[in-house]
């Protein structure tokens, strides 16, 4: 007997980017993920099931076991620890940067300077591996406005164009880190279902090579 | 106060019920029994510790798991016991100072300070053996072959056991020379199994070609029995530990394999759970609908060094609540109902049916429910005699 595969998606951009890797590797939906209300899917192999939920539950999910694997971005990854979780494959979709930014011009002068994001964890990592005291404000949304409603002294967020920074009259500092979407796989399926994995993996690995070249080597 | 306050429990924290708890107790049993058979002595760390002598050569990970309290009367700080192997370790090292090897079984509470959803929460019971005193793979063979056997006796099925050995990473680093933050980068980066990150940071500071590309294929190196083959051509120039760790995993597999041909063997050379304290093979068993391991063990030689005894050790724990959840049957019912009566003849022959290690419910006067609540299947019965006799109920 084969055993079932559940892939976890994260919704929204990155799925947009996902569907058509995924086609790829030869795994398609058997209906229009856009246009239905369901969370759980069939696709075109009998054994691979798929659920579409909110980035940042997707390394929950594939973490307590929930879902064998899933796409996640690096920067929810980041957010969320690793623990229990495999990343083999960088499907290098959804790039962007994680970055400081602040009012563009201002010098960030404080002692104790506060932080908006929503990435709370990693603001706190980084702050304190660079000796800065940082009093991390959690926000949902919208982090531009934080440093003009003087809110915040500087904000961390996903930056892709830099264009909503620059309509606010704020800039870039710091790089954080560079974010793509990975694959990521829970070690206990690895462990009991990895002739299922190792295929799918190898598959997707060759849908993103064929279009960026050898993925092991980092751009 | 609201009403919640006073029933609510601390997070991770749970209380056993029956018929789960009964299903516990038993297995304990069970499993403190096979243990016992196979030459374990049993052990009972205490709940606290002093921390120096509790979190001695355990890496920061366990420190962070600790309680932590002041013991009032030297000032000193205690902790709670998160993890009973150091316990043990220290037990043999220092209270024990057995000659040749010792084989200890335990089976305790303990707390955690963080809650792991799968490993019992904050509270789960810790049950498992260590050997000490031998450094073959003989010895980890018999920890492995225990912990099967464990399993087995827990009801669990399709059984999966992971095999890794750490020695082949530490040797591989060693040669290799990193500063701190570059290992730490390539320890993490294997972790996650990521090729791509791993790839970055190895050729950032490994300039040895050959060696690199052994860093690099270790995150590849994980699947099925044939994986050590493949391992014998990665590492065909590597340091000869390599080679040796590789026969001892080989040596294992062929162990297990002909004691349980039914288990699933998967080879994980990446493996990098506990580095702080394992220096030899490692192993996890899991089973299906199970997102985490529920046995993990492996080799941490001279754990007992800072007691002044090093000392070759070997050993598995596993959490009971977990395991008890494996194969879980409401229990049968098996008792006999005695009616509220005080003649001296029946509780006579309440006295005999107990002895004979029959459960017996007497009711109690005025007391609504009946043998169906309180698990029985049979009741006592005065005959046309004036004798009490067994009969089934319908």
């Amino acid at each position: 007997m084969s055993k079932q595969l559940i892939l976890a998606l994260s919704k929204g951009r990155i799925l947009e980017e996902t569907l058509p890797l995924l086609a790829d590797a030869g795994i398609e939906p058997s209906e229009d993920i856009d246009k239905s209300r369901k969370l759980l899917f069939d696709t075109n192999l009998p054994n691979v099931k798929l659920v579409v939920i909110r980035a940042t539950d997707v390394p929950t999910y594939v973490q307590l076991g929930a879902a064998d694997l899933g796409v996640a971005g690096k920067d929810v990854l980041m957010e969320h620890g690793a623990e229990g979780l495999y990343e083999p494959l960088d499907l290098r979709i959804a790039k962007c940067r994680l970055m400081t930014a602040g009012i563009q011009g201002a010098e960030p002068a404080r002692a104790r300077r506060r932080v908006a994001t929503k990435f709370v964890d990693i603001a706190r990592r980084y702050y304190a591996e660079r000796g800065i005291q940082a009093e991390v404000i959690k926000l949902y949304g919208g982090m531009e406005l934080a440093p003009l409603m003087n809110l915040a002294d500087e904000i961390v967020d996903i930056v892709d164009t830099g264009n909503t920074l620059r309509a606010n009259g704020m800039a870039p500092r710091e790089l954080i880190a560079d974010i793509s979407t990975r694959l990521v796989v829970n070690k206990a399926a690895m462990t009991m279902k990895h002739e299922q994995l190792k295929p799918l993996i190898d598959r997707l690995r060759e849908a993103v090579m064929s279009r960026h070249g050898d993925p092991t080597v980092s751009a | 106060m609201t009403i919640a306050d006073r029933w609510l429990l601390p997070d991770g924290m749970d209380e056993v019920l029956p018929p789960q708890a009964a299903r516990m107790e038993e297995l304990r049993r069970t499993l403190l029994d096979l243990y016992y058979r196979w030459g374990y002595d049993q052990v009972m760390p205490p709940p606290v510790e002093f921390l120096n002598s509790l979190l001695t050569g355990t890496g920061t990970d366990l420190d962070l798991q600790t309680f932590k309290l002041t013991d009032q009367l030297t000032g000193r700080m205690m902790g709670v016991s998160a993890d009973v192997t150091p316990q043990v370790a220290r037990m043999d090292a220092h209270s024990m100072k057995r000659q040749g090897p010792a084989r200890l079984s335990y089976c305790t509470n303990v707390l955690r300070a963080k809650a792991d959803q799968y490993q019992g929460g904050r509270s789960p019971v810790q049950v498992g053996v260590e050997l000490f005193g031998h450094a073959g793979e003989q010895a980890d063979l018999e920890i492995l072959n225990l912990a099967l056997s464990s399993l087995q006796v827990a009801g669990g099925e399709e059984i999966h056991l992971a095999l890794g050995h750490i020695g082949i990473y530490r040797s591989l680093v060693q040669v290799a020379a990193l500063e701190s933050a570059q290992e730490r980068a390539i320890f993490e980066a294997l972790e996650l199994k990521s090729p791509g990150d791993l790839g970055k940071c190895v050729r950032d500071s490994v300039s040895d070609t050959t060696l690199a590309e052994m860093l690099i294929a270790l995150a590849e190196l994980h699947g099925g029995v044939e994986v050590l083959d493949e391992a014998r051509s990665v590492f065909a120039e590597a340091p000869p530990a390599v080679g040796a760790a590789l026969d001892q995993l080989e040596s294992l597999v062929e162990g297990v394999r002909s004691a349980y041909p039914d288990i699933d063997l998967y080879i994980d050379l990446a493996e990098l759970r506990g580095y702080q304290y394992h220096t030899g093979m490692m192993f996890a068993a899991y089973v299906p609908g199970y997102g985490q391991a529920i046995a993990k063990g492996g080799r941490y030689d001279d754990s007992g060094r800072a007691f002044g005894r090093a000392r070759p050790a070997t050993g598995f724990s596993m959490d009971l609540k977990l395991l008890a959840s494996l194969a879980v049957e409401p229990p049968a019912d098996d008792g006999i109902w005695a009616p509220a009566d005080d003649c001296p003849s029946l509780r006579d022959s309440v006295n005999t049916l107990r002895s004979q290690g029959e459960r017996v419910v007497q009711a109690l006067p005025g007391q609504r429910t009946g043998p169906e609540q309180h698990r029985c299947n049979r009741q006592l019965m005065k005959d046309g005699n004036g004798h009490w006799q067994v009969s089934f109920l319908n």
